[in-house]
């Protein structure tokens, strides 16, 4: 039981979210940086670039690439797992950067590439949104132009309800998830995946609950970044 | 590294070497002084055990996990342990995907060292079944942000997360949880030469200019438990017999930290 008289086993309700941190300019050597907890989730992300695209054979003669590299830590999920990229992080990183790549001005940095590295330090289901979400932040962070500021989160259905934000065990034994990501300011879908069993009808629904649990997330990036120009009043390194 | 890195560590290397003849450092420190020290417990909760640790800038996450797997055939009655560590292009602008290269290799083996040669876990505490099950112990360094002196802020980042550890009996069905049985930390101590000046806790600049570096792990009575020098240069008798106690020294503050 997942769900009882409307309530969620961690006591929220199906349209709420789990709380969520953002911490903006974090890390030193980076351009950019964010650290973001979301539910159990910790995650780290930093941005290096434009810096010339290495191996020559990625460069593109017209635009910057995007190079985004998820990377879960050995101890971040109950079993350890094997340090380095695997089937799911590969595929994850290459939806993440084709995300952030639609809303960067690549056309500005012809032949450079933009290194996106997101650490998910801790895991709570949902971290593929977690990890784009501080992206996104670490991007602004470090000054890369952008057309809009990327956001995510996921949808899914619990014994028979739709629900916003799947957390751990719902994750496991709920019956969909689907995390989203948009463009807040057109609502352009950036990333959409899938699995479970949705009707139509419960997809719009999910869909719609996804864009709101969006547009909340999208108000803590930008609160984030507006305080880490609040507390530091530093000249540019 | 391109020759434009190259150019600029030539002459980053004059100006230390002109602030080190007058017994000066980068950011204003004696040659005896640490950067501020924080340790942060019991962050990850997937993590059996887990800490952060900053040094200066220079910032670490050290995760402990455990399983039952096979003691070594010499072993029959002990747990086992095995540190690894990664050096993410996150903390860096130099560092690259991949597997881990020899010098996180160095790094993972010299931290393993210490916590091994001081009995830090008791690994006689951590059997199962003599000649069949025994508990594992992985401690995984994940450097995030780097700004020099990596050897001892893993290594205390690595002992601060084994203090915060369980041993999981529940999850994997032999019991229940209970603290991680341990003895003593070892403290970590990492000095850098160059120019004949020789510094504690080197900075980024000083890592990437120095010449040699020592690393001592020293027990709870300021005993030696493990050693390293590093890089291609070299240091005297003299030299290395002053970093040890000067290590001393250092050791007896840093362990307050981890106490507390």
């Amino acid at each position: 039981m997942l769900i009882k008289d409307g309530i969620r086993m961690d006591g929220r309700k199906p349209d709420e979210l789990r709380p969520i941190k953002i911490e903006a300019g974090v890390l030193h050597r980076a351009q950019g940086s964010c650290y973001l907890e979301w539910g159990g989730n910790r995650v780290m992300a930093a941005v290096y670039g434009p810096r010339e695209a290495i191996p020559r054979h990625i460069q593109h003669p017209l635009k910057a690439v995007i190079n985004a590299r998820y990377n879960m830590v050995p101890f971040s999920v109950s079993d350890r797992k094997r340090p380095g990229p695997d089937r799911r992080s590969v595929e994850i990183s290459k939806v993440t950067s084709e995300a952030l790549e639609h809303v960067v001005f690549t056309g500005l940095f012809p032949r450079t590439m933009i290194d996106v590295c997101i650490e998910v330090l801790g895991a709570e289901a949902g971290t593929r949104c977690a990890g784009l979400t501080a992206a996104a932040v670490a991007l602004a962070d470090a000054g890369i132009p952008m057309r809009d500021l990327p956001v995510a989160c996921a949808a899914g259905k619990i014994d028979g309800t739709v629900v916003l934000d799947l957390a751990g065990d719902e994750d496991c034994e709920g019956e969909a998830d689907m995390p989203v990501a948009i463009a807040p300011r057109t609502e352009e879908i950036l990333l959409m995946q899938m699995d479970g069993h949705m009707t139509y009808q419960e997809f719009e629904e999910a869909l719609e609950l996804a864009l709101k649990g969006c547009r909340e997330v999208s108000k803590l990036q930008k609160e984030a970044l507006l305080r880490k120009y609040e507390t530091k009043n530093e000249v540019a390194p | 590294m391109s020759s434009h890195d190259e150019r600029l560590s030539a002459v980053k290397k004059d100006y230390l070497v002109n602030l080190a003849k007058k017994g000066k450092r980068l950011d204003g420190r004696g040659p005896d002084e640490y950067r501020p020290i924080t340790i942060e417990k019991h962050l990850i909760k997937n993590a059996e055990g887990s800490a952060k640790v900053t040094i200066g800038n220079t910032m670490v996450m050290a995760g402990v996990k455990l399983d039952v797997g096979e003691p070594y055939p010499d072993t029959p009655e002990e747990g086992a342990m095995t540190t690894s560590a990664e050096l993410p292009p996150i903390a860096s602008p130099t560092f690259e995907t991949g597997p881990p290269r020899e010098d996180a290799i160095e790094l993972a083996r010299v931290v393993d060292r210490g916590i091994r040669e001081s009995k830090f876990i008791k690994l006689d505490q951590l059997c199962i079944t003599p000649g069949e099950e025994v508990w594992i112990v992985f401690i995984d360094l994940h450097v995030l942000d780097y700004d020099g002196n990596l050897f001892d802020a893993c290594s205390l980042a690595a002992s601060a997360a084994l203090q915060d550890a369980i041993i999981p009996g529940e999850r994997l069905g032999k019991g229940e949880n209970r603290p991680l049985p341990l003895g003593s930390p070892p403290i970590s101590c990492t000095f850098a030469k160059y120019a004949d000046f020789i510094v504690v806790d080197p900075r980024l600049e000083e890592d990437e200019v120095a010449e040699a570096r020592h690393t001592i792990a020293l027990d709870e009575n300021g005993d030696l438990r493990a050693m390293q020098k590093g890089l291609t240069g070299s240091f005297t008798v003299e030299e290395i017999k002053n970093n040890i106690k000067r290590a001393q020294i250092h050791a007896k503050n840093i362990r307050k930290l981890l106490e507390e």
